[in-house]
């Protein structure tokens, strides 16, 4: 009788196990040293995969702004151009056709003062943060260039925004050594106001930025009195101040919804407008837009230029190598949608943002502060915060699945604190819906908790103990710590800088 | 009888693409057009013209990586719609990140405590990479400057002219003066000696390449490093060195593991490498690892607060894709060092491979060398018949693009022809191209002799007027008319490719 002996062949085994029958899953995932061995594909995969499981689900973060849903066709493309090199205009001439497009369009759009032959002036960048800074240097190196010609120094170069700019304003200031003259905000009005941002400029302000769909409250600001104000004062000092307008969201909403509104190009003292494609430009995140309204707005020592087989390439831009894909998806959107689409969507997000604001009324429980002509999103904050805050509100939805931020108003209104719920392109009816039923149910399970506010913030109430010693111990009631955990978190939570935007 | 009525507007879904209108109708360029259009005819219409794009995988001017394994692939689609910025809702985005950066960090020696967290950041590519560390150098050296009350007013940066655009974009932005050590003859990279002498008080710091551009060589950083000691003793300045590590990054770790390049050097205080290149990642991601938290001034990091966790953020984009983030993260630990070497010394055979098949021709001469970032870097022998743009242009047509390139001061009359050995360049690749290249030199010398000097003219008498006078007519024949033309167009491209120079997008 032969007995057989079973040998196992080690390497045949990995192949056949399942992942989760493997070692893989067994043994402890690298996190700070590269892994001596490889491993299988399936298991690298599936590692991953499973703890991205634990990520929020990007089409419930009603957080952000950013594109989070494409059509099939169009991931097709998206991934098909996933290794070809944005910045290789030789070997890809078709995608930096194809971008060339999408400025061109884009500038036309924005009513951009260019001849039907001439080129628009304009780049695509990895978001609105680059094309921010781009825009901005433009107008630092102009500046500079002028008070040089003048004789006069040129070492204190600042910048005239709201203070409810987004950071990247702040970054650019930052980093480029710029000063940020920042005008407050107030109760009510929680945007720039064009009158006290045009008696901060002087001579050293390189241009004002006007947001075009605040961050918090989705508002547009009035660019066109912004304006007037700044023609007159130009005229009484003879600074030639320029205009920017950040319109990072409003700037594929105001053209399709509110087309008379003249904010773009129409607007003689505007130079330079930059828009997000993967906000409503429904494109998925990295992509943004800056034009310029003509050659003499950019500087030309600014730019490098690429000889393309006998026209002339000039490329300015903070990156070099990226991927393709979200230009040419940019692309996608306009020849696929056109005018019609665009603008039947952003009516779609004004209907879902009504439905969802009147929801939200109607519990009678909250105040909307952002305003119906904007950025379609719903801004509210509680009527009564004595015993409940908006942070818990925001955290007991999470429990939902929902994402929903609260946040504090930047200065002078710190003390407003708002939730934020943007109505996206794949944010329905029904998501709507759902969201004010599952509002609804968090503010009646919070009528039925204890609150965690206190009206003081003095000394908390100890009550003193004695312990088995005999010793007096402080402890602090149940309360009193649920209490002190809320202002702490609070308290972190509320200098932060709203990421998503 | 029903005699049936064709309905005037047949169902557009019905029609195939090819059979609609949509493809009939010129495509939008200038203005959005005014209706929307199908679904399948966009995607179908825009994936027609790109066909006419080069392809990606044959495009051997590129260090950037072409091919991912079809699992990376699902992981990037599946993360295509989260904002990598968001830490608070992807924070195992966020952590994923982190891990990348720590794994970078010990790869480069960083000196790290065994559960300190490595300073660094992802970035969308090396490019970014440089604008931070570049601003950070700066900013350290204003404020030192101003401590000591010295004017603060002219920074410079000293790097050797093989250096990669983004050095001269970050001078012009950043307001930095950009000093260049020049090259000479069959000395591409920066000399460590010129780059010490050149070395003020107003230089912020020296940037050595790991993986010249042009001929993939790795600069001595040691001998700079050692230069560099003892010049500070004797100044007082305290000039760092920040290694552009591109795209050996991922490759000398691997294998040259005893090469003393990065954080084992005291004066590195900075490195950034290309996810994209090396680290065998699609077109979108690169890292900067500082050394120590003294090397990043805290005034430059915004801080963010992730629910109790405090989240420094430095970088110069915001809003972006996660995917290449996590698809460096697949690559680290689905590779792991062992994978990563395999990778890199396949490259390196087929590069050998290459090299000596070009050898066997007799043709050219190589001018990269063999360690460093597997390319092969080569002239022609002899350029009086025929140069390297053509046989550039020529290599074309069988399907290759191989760059053809002039070295920048002072050795410009230098033109070499590049390939770039990527991880999908396999050895039968390898082979093919050498087979094609023969069959172009062969098609290039069946020409004619190209004349240095003018065009010699024919003259022919003739009777043009027709009065009985002959005429003398400088006559051209039609080969000096092609040589002209093809001289034209030789000094078109040759004029164009000076002009870009280290601006030949590929790096």
């Amino acid at each position: 009788m032969v007995i057989a002996s079973a040998t196992r062949d080690p390497e045949a085994g990995e192949t056949l196990s399942c992942t989760f029958a493997s070692r893989y899953v067994r043994d402890p995932v690298p996190k700070f040293k590269m892994p001596v061995r490889s491993i299988p594909k399936d298991a690298a995969y599936q590692i991953i995969k499973d703890e991205l499981m634990l990520d929020g689900a990007p089409r419930l973060n009603l957080a952000s702004f950013v594109t989070t849903w494409m059509e099939p066709e169009c991931d097709k493309l998206i991934m098909d151009s996933l290794n070809k090199n944005y910045v290789d205009m030789d070997e890809y001439p078709v995608t930096t056709e194809l971008q060339n497009r999408c400025v061109n369009m884009i500038a036309h759009l924005y009513h951009a003062p260019i001849e039907d032959d001439e080129g628009a002036v304009g780049v695509g960048t990895v978001g609105s943060s680059e094309a921010i800074m781009l825009a901005g240097l433009a107008f630092k190196r102009k500046w500079q260039t002028k008070r040089k010609a003048e004789g006069k120094p040129y070492d204190n170069p600042n910048i005239v925004t709201g203070a409810n700019v987004q950071v990247c304003w702040e970054k650019f200031a930052r980093y480029f050594e710029v000063e940020l003259k920042e005008v407050k905000l107030s109760e009510g009005y929680y945007v720039m106001d064009p009158v006290k941002a045009v008696e901060m400029v002087d001579e050293n302000t390189i241009c004002v930025a006007a947001i075009l769909g605040s961050t918090l409250t989705g508002e547009f600001e009035d660019v066109q009195l912004l304006n007037e104000l700044l023609t007159k004062k130009n005229k009484e000092s003879g600074w030639d101040t320029p205009i920017h307008v950040d319109a990072a969201s409003g700037g594929f909403i105001a053209p399709f919804l509110y087309p008379d509104l003249e904010w773009d190009f129409r607007v003689p003292l505007v130079k330079s407008i930059n828009v997000s494609g993967h906000k409503y430009g429904l494109v998925y995140p990295g992509v943004g837009w800056v034009v310029w309204r003509s050659k003499e707005d950019l500087p030309e020592d600014l730019v490098f230029h690429i000889n393309y087989l006998g026209s002339d390439q000039p490329t300015f831009t903070l990156n070099f190598s990226k991927g393709s894909s979200q230009i040419i998806a940019q692309y996608y959107q306009f020849i696929r949608l056109g005018f019609e689409g665009y603008q039947n969507i952003m009516r779609n997000c004004v209907e879902n943002a009504k439905i969802l604001k009147e929801g939200i009324e109607k519990t009678g429980r909250f105040n909307i502060v952002s305003k119906d002509v904007g950025v379609p999103l719903v801004a509210f904050s509680l009527k009564d915060s004595s015993e409940h805050t908006v942070f818990e509100i925001s955290d007991h939805l999470r429990r939902f699945g929902w994402i929903v931020p609260a946040y504090t108003m930047p200065a002078d209104a710190q003390h407003i604190v708002v939730l934020r719920v943007v109505i996206r392109e794949d944010f329905s009816r029904s998501l709507a819906e759902r969201l004010v039923s599952d509002i609804e149910k968090v503010v009646n399970l919070l009528d039925t908790l204890p609150s965690t506010v206190h009206a003081s913030t003095t000394s908390a109430h100890v009550t003193a103990v004695t312990n088995e010693t005999g010793d007096k111990v402080v402890k602090k009631s149940a309360m009193e710590t649920q209490a002190e955990i809320a202002r702490y978190w609070r308290g972190l939570v509320k200098d932060k800088r709203t990421g998503v935007c | 009888m029903v005699l049936s009525k064709a309905a005037p507007h047949s169902d557009v879904s019905v029609h195939s693409t090819f059979a609609s209108r949509y493809v009939r109708a010129p495509l939008p360029r200038f203005r959005m057009p005014e209706e929307s259009i199908p679904k399948e005819a966009a995607y179908q219409i825009i994936n027609d013209e790109l066909m006419l794009d080069g392809n990606p995988r044959l495009n051997l001017a590129s260090f950037v990586t072409t091919w991912m394994e079809p699992e990376c692939d699902k992981l990037i689609m599946s993360s295509i719609n989260k904002n990598y910025v968001d830490m608070d809702e992807y924070p195992v985005t966020t952590e994923l990140q982190n891990r990348c950066v720590n794994m970078i960090a010990h790869l480069f020696n960083a000196p790290l405590e065994e559960s300190e967290t490595a300073i660094g950041c992802g970035t969308v590519g090396s490019s970014e990479a440089i604008m931070l560390a570049g601003l950070a150098f700066k900013r350290k050296w204003q404020n030192k400057r101003r401590a000591a009350g010295l004017p603060i007013d002219k920074p410079n940066i000293v790097t050797g002219a093989n250096v990669q655009v983004c050095w001269e974009k970050f001078a012009r932005y950043f307001e930095v003066e950009l000093k260049e050590v020049n090259l000479r003859d069959g000395y591409y990279v920066m000399d460590p000696e010129k780059a010490a002498e050149l070395v003020d008080e107003n230089t912020i710091c020296v940037a050595a390449i790991l993986g010249s551009t042009l001929n993939g060589e790795f600069e001595d950083v040691k001998r700079l490093n050692d230069l560099l000691v003892e010049k500070n003793k004797e100044t007082g300045w305290d000039t760092p060195i920040h290694v552009d590590a591109a795209s050996g990054g991922f490759i000398a770790p691997f294998i040259y593991p005893d090469l003393e390049w990065d954080f084992r050097l005291p004066l590195v205080k900075s490195i950034n490498v290309s996810g994209h290149k090396y680290g065998l990642v699609y077109a979108g991601i690169g890292w900067v690892i500082w050394r120590s938290k003294e090397d990043l001034p805290d005034e430059l990091i915004f801080h963010i607060n992730y629910l109790g966790a405090d989240q420094p953020t430095f970088t110069l984009n915001f809003s972006k894709g996660s995917s290449q983030v996590i698809a460096q993260y697949y690559q680290l630990i689905r590779l792991g060092y062992e994978g990563y070497k395999n990778v890199m010394e396949n490259c390196r055979d087929n590069m050998l491979v290459l090299k000596e098949g070009l050898e066997k021709t007799g043709r050219f001469n190589i001018v990269s060398k063999e360690e460093g970032v597997p390319l092969v870097a080569f002239t022609l022998k002899d350029n009086s018949h025929f140069d390297e743009f053509q046989v550039s242009h020529l290599l074309r047509r069988y399907g290759w693009i191989v760059p053809a390139y002039t070295m920048p001061p002072d050795a410009q009359h230098v033109t070499v022809l590049r390939v770039v050995i990527r991880e999908d360049f396999s050895r039968t690749l390898a082979e093919r191209i050498v087979i094609d290249i023969q069959k172009v030199l062969h098609e290039l010398d069946a020409l004619p002799v190209r004349v240095a000097e003018a065009a010699t003219v024919a003259v022919s008498s003739e009777d043009i007027g027709g009065d009985g006078a002959t005429e003398n007519i400088a006559k051209k024949t039609a080969l000096e008319t092609t040589r002209e033309i093809t001289n034209a167009w030789k000094k078109f491209v040759m004029d164009r490719k000076k002009m870009n120079g280290k601006i030949n997008g590929v790096c």
